[in-house]
């Protein structure tokens, strides 16, 4: 493993959704990631960026570039200090919504991506760690 | 363009931009009496459920307005994403480009045309 390259951002605005969007599609320029590859990473950060805003008040984005393998991969992390969700099994039904989606923010976002991961606890809030391999 | 609306969007929208082009496209369409709507979004990087939902949104919108609304120009990369999302766009009539999306749009309208003659 060679020395990993880690950033964050914040996530306390709409502009700031944009902001994370356009910085993940940079690093995934940069790991030439595949236009078809860039663009799933792009939308599922959109996504849970939304998420954390919306619904979590506000967080930060987290992100690592990793190497391993002769691969390079991208992860994202997404924390909030919400409200947390309260039946995750329910959130991760297809088709469920709370209400301002279509219904397919997190199970159609853990399509996008190689990793999904989620930690969430009423009270204290939501974490979503997401990654993408070349 | 006449009785159609082109809209071209060629930014990375926040959330409250693709609302209010939601709020000045409905009033358009009132306004110029428009029967149809072509949404160019062939520069658009990336469609997520949010921007989706407003495209449909604008649609069902248009449609009881009196306009048909094609959304044209989908890049293949943001169709395979929006897919794997489980993004369909019910409701939502697409094509290839502007040029397609006109001829559709025509065929859609001139069809509208005969069905109320028929009545």
């Amino acid at each position: 493993m060679s020395a990993n390259i880690k950033g964050e951002a914040p996530l306390r605005s709409e502009h700031d959704i944009v902001l994370a969007r356009q910085q993940v599609r940079r690093l995934t320029q940069e790991l030439k990631f595949s236009l078809v590859d860039q663009t799933k990473m792009v939308t599922a950060a959109s996504e849970l960026a939304r998420n954390a805003v919306v619904y979590g008040g506000g967080g930060t984005m987290e992100w690592e570039i990793l190497s391993g393998d002769g691969r390079r991969g991208l992860k994202l992390r997404f924390a909030d200090e919400g409200p947390g969700i309260p039946n995750l099994d329910l959130a991760m039904t297809d088709g469920w919504t709370s209400g301002k989606g279509l219904g397919m923010g997190l199970t159609g976002t853990k399509r996008l991506v190689n990793e999904f991961d989620i930690d969430t606890k009423v009270g204290a809030g939501t974490r979503v760690t997401i990654a993408r391999w070349t | 363009m006449g009785e159609f609306l082109l809209v071209t969007i060629q930014v990375d929208m926040h959330d409250q931009m693709a609302l209010k082009l939601q709020d000045d496209l409905s009033n358009a369409i009132v306004r110029n009496a428009s029967r149809g709507v072509l949404i160019d979004i062939s520069t658009l990087e990336m469609v997520d459920s949010f921007i989706g939902r407003m495209v449909a949104d604008i649609s069902n919108i248009g449609k009881i307005l009196g306009a048909e609304t094609i959304l044209v120009g989908m890049q293949p990369a943001v169709a395979i994403t929006l897919v794997e999302l489980g993004l369909s766009l019910p409701g939502v009539a697409t094509a290839l480009n502007v040029e397609r999306g006109m001829v559709l749009l025509r065929r859609k309208i001139d069809a509208d045309g005969i069905d109320v003659s028929q009545h």
